[in-house]
């Protein structure tokens, strides 16, 4: 296993300097002198000299991506250029929201789905069956924006029983960790900032630190928050999943060994979930992982209608406001979370399945 | 096998069997026999009928005059500002958007720039796609090892977020979205391509065409390629459907088509604002979009099954 994991990682150095090269080639590569692009046409010539010796844009290029790796090795993305806040604070802040959405949306997509997909396989050809086929369907077929706004309208405004946007209810009070226990006092020695400053960012993760200083209030309400957009976000995966779990399933029913079990005399639940599921969970997992990418991308889309605080709708707005190094900051953050996440996936089968170990 | 089974079976070939079918006549008459890939294919017949005459942009070019409409029954451009937002009625069927447009002739329209980008982009990433994974299967090698590599590489990126990055390095606008979704989607047909080339390459006419000294360009190109086809007819199919939803998203956001351009995903983006005050103008693109995507989902996945059962699903 130990091995299994050392070779995985070696080979993700090559996709991680690819990865570097895309992000660093976005800013070379606008048409144009990227120094006009960023300070807008009535830059003066002085201000563009001043702006590409500062970005280091008049050295060769090999020592500009060098210089780039070097810093983002050191976690300095650059500045934004709209706020001139640093990208990787700017990003700290944003990332607990989208992994608060993923989450939500993958737990809809996943219960959901597979409860679905093993109705449907168990009840072969049933009206259940053909209603979720159908529904899988056009559930992959539906822009997850449409969806969004429809969910919106019908239950954040007619039916007014979720609220239709944001994370969190205006008035609605979440203490950081660090304000509920008076954090600041025990770790006022050395180094306590940097406590301070993770549980701030633990902080952010809104159902997280209301279950951690017991405010039910805030809890209730940013789970109601979230439901919606987990929905819209979660809709796609749902449908891949319910495919995927009701013909992996299909499958292993008709082997003998389920014949074996049942004539054994089994109980039905017992041939269903420990011989059935257990040998038809491979690929559900497969799908389930190659998931993550899709749902972190839908978050650019749904975060942006849900009017969400996430990373994605902060790659949006700096794209239109042409901030070009949040934007390869942001893509490059994206990046690095699903190559991570696809390593963990590629992991967790290797303990499932010992083949692939051995392979 | 010995040598009697295979004279007799030669000899009462001709006799015993009906008339023999190409694999394309017999995929088609399986096409045919499946419910929901012929509900695909009306679909797409619609969509095909709304673009090619929403308007006779096609008569008007060659006589040189202003297009009349054909399908569409109102100038998608036309603004009716007082008349803005208003709902579904007998004169506008599907209601007026918020400049007052009409939202069916928009809708119709729009069908051009969808079906533009899904095959513009699907062609354009199968070409290169095709080629590559051809040239790294054939090759082998360092060739293969570098070419997958950088293959590898750009699917470590969600499609949408790549698509994203490459439409905020061209700037947005239709085209550079369309170019943006097909280099996003080349590694997808490259590693199809390629896997096929390498089952491919080993078959028996491929030797044989080798002993009588094809030059491995034209083995590639007249021997090999035609016979990876199948797969990159059905993943073409359902890529338009990806392709089609990548684009409303990315024109949704404002980085495809550019106002005052009919294109569904930038109809729902601009009348985003809308909806709770005149929801028509948000529903119906969004249906166009589905039932679009629906179609192609629908035929990709009957061509999969009837070009090859063994991959049936169920």
């Amino acid at each position: 296993m130990a091995r299994y994991i050392v070779q995985r990682l070696v080979m993700l150095i090559p996709v991680l300097i690819g990865i570097s090269v895309v992000t660093f080639s976005m800013l070379r590569l606008i048409p144009g002198d990227p120094a006009t692009v960023m300070l807008g046409e009535h830059a003066t010539p002085e201000q563009l000299e001043e702006f590409r010796e500062r970005m280091g844009l008049n050295d060769p290029i090999y020592i500009q991506y060098l210089r780039y790796l070097q810093s983002v090795l050191r976690g300095d993305l650059g500045r934004a250029l709209l706020t001139k806040e640093l990208v990787i604070v700017e990003l700290s802040q944003r990332l607990p929201a989208t992994v608060e959405l993923t989450m939500g949306a993958m737990f809809v997509a996943c219960s959901v789905g597979i409860i679905a997909g093993v109705i449907a396989a168990y009840y072969h050809n049933s009206f259940f069956d053909l209603v979720t086929m159908i529904g899988a369907l056009i559930g992959v077929s539906m822009p997850i924006f449409w969806l969004g706004l429809i969910l919106m309208y019908i239950f954040g405004f007619k039916l007014r029983w979720l609220p239709p946007s944001a994370r969190m209810t205006v008035g609605v009070d979440l203490q950081t960790l660090n304000e509920a226990y008076h954090l600041d006092q025990i770790f006022s020695g050395q180094g306590g900032a940097k406590v301070i400053a993770f549980t701030d960012f633990l902080s952010e993760f809104y159902i997280l630190s209301s279950v951690l200083t017991g405010n039910w209030k805030a809890l209730l309400d940013a789970l109601k928050h979230l439901v919606l957009p987990s929905i819209a976000l979660g809709s796609i995966p749902m449908a891949i999943i319910a495919r995927m779990t009701r013909s992996s399933l299909l499958e292993v029913l008709g082997e003998d060994y389920i014949r074996t079990a049942r004539a054994k005399g089994l109980q039905e639940r017992v041939v269903l979930m420990g011989h059935a599921m257990k040998n038809a969970f491979l690929p559900i997992v497969t799908v389930i992982g190659l998931q993550v990418g899709v749902l972190l991308a839908g978050a650019i889309l749904t975060e942006t209608i849900f009017s969400w605080p996430g990373m994605g709708r902060l790659v949006v707005n700096r794209i239109l406001a042409r901030d070009y190094p949040s934007v390869q900051g942001n893509v490059l953050a994206l990046a690095l979370i699903v190559v991570f996440v696809n390593l963990l996936v590629d992991i967790s089968y290797a303990y499932l399945d010992p083949r692939i170990r051995y392979e | 096998m010995s040598v009697t089974t295979a004279e007799t079976t030669a000899e009462d070939f001709r006799f015993r069997t009906r008339k023999p079918t190409s694999l394309w006549r017999d995929a088609w008459r399986r096409l045919l026999r499946n419910k929901l890939a012929i509900a695909g294919m009306i679909i797409l017949a619609l969509l095909l009928a709304m673009a090619f005459f929403a308007d006779d942009a096609l008569i008007a070019v060659i006589v040189g005059r202003e297009p009349q409409p054909l399908f569409a029954p109102y100038d998608p451009y036309q603004q009716e500002l007082v008349r803005r937002r208003e709902p579904p009625s007998g004169e506008h069927l599907l209601g007026l958007d918020e400049t007052g447009r009409d939202i069916l002739s928009r809708i119709i329209h729009g069908s051009r720039a969808s079906l533009q980008v899904g095959l513009g982009s699907v062609s354009f990433a199968i070409v290169i796609g095709a080629l590559l994974g051809a040239v790294a299967g054939f090759l082998g090698r360092w060739v293969d090892n570098v070419v997958m590599r950088l293959m590898d590489i750009m699917l470590a990126f969600p499609s949408m977020l790549l698509a994203i990055a490459v439409v905020s390095i061209l700037g947005p606008g239709l085209m550079n979205m369309l170019y943006a979704i097909a280099v996003v989607s080349i590694p997808i047909y490259a590693r199809i391509v390629r896997a096929s080339v390498l089952s491919v390459r080993e078959q028996d006419y491929v030797l044989a065409a080798r002993c009588i000294g094809v030059p491995p360009g034209r083995m590639l190109f007249r021997n090999i390629l035609p016979n990876c086809l199948t797969p990159l007819i059905v993943q073409g199919t359902l890529g338009i459907a990806t392709a089609i939803l990548n684009a409303a998203g990315l024109s949704f956001l404002g980085l495809g088509a550019q106002p005052p351009r009919a294109e569904w995903g930038a109809m729902l983006g601009q009348g985003r604002g809308s909806v709770f005050t005149a929801p028509h103008i948000v529903i119906f693109p969004g249906i166009a979009i589905m039932l679009t995507v629906l179609g192609f989902n629908l035929l990709g996945d009957g061509l999969r099954d009837s070009l090859d059962p063994r991959l049936r699903v169920d």
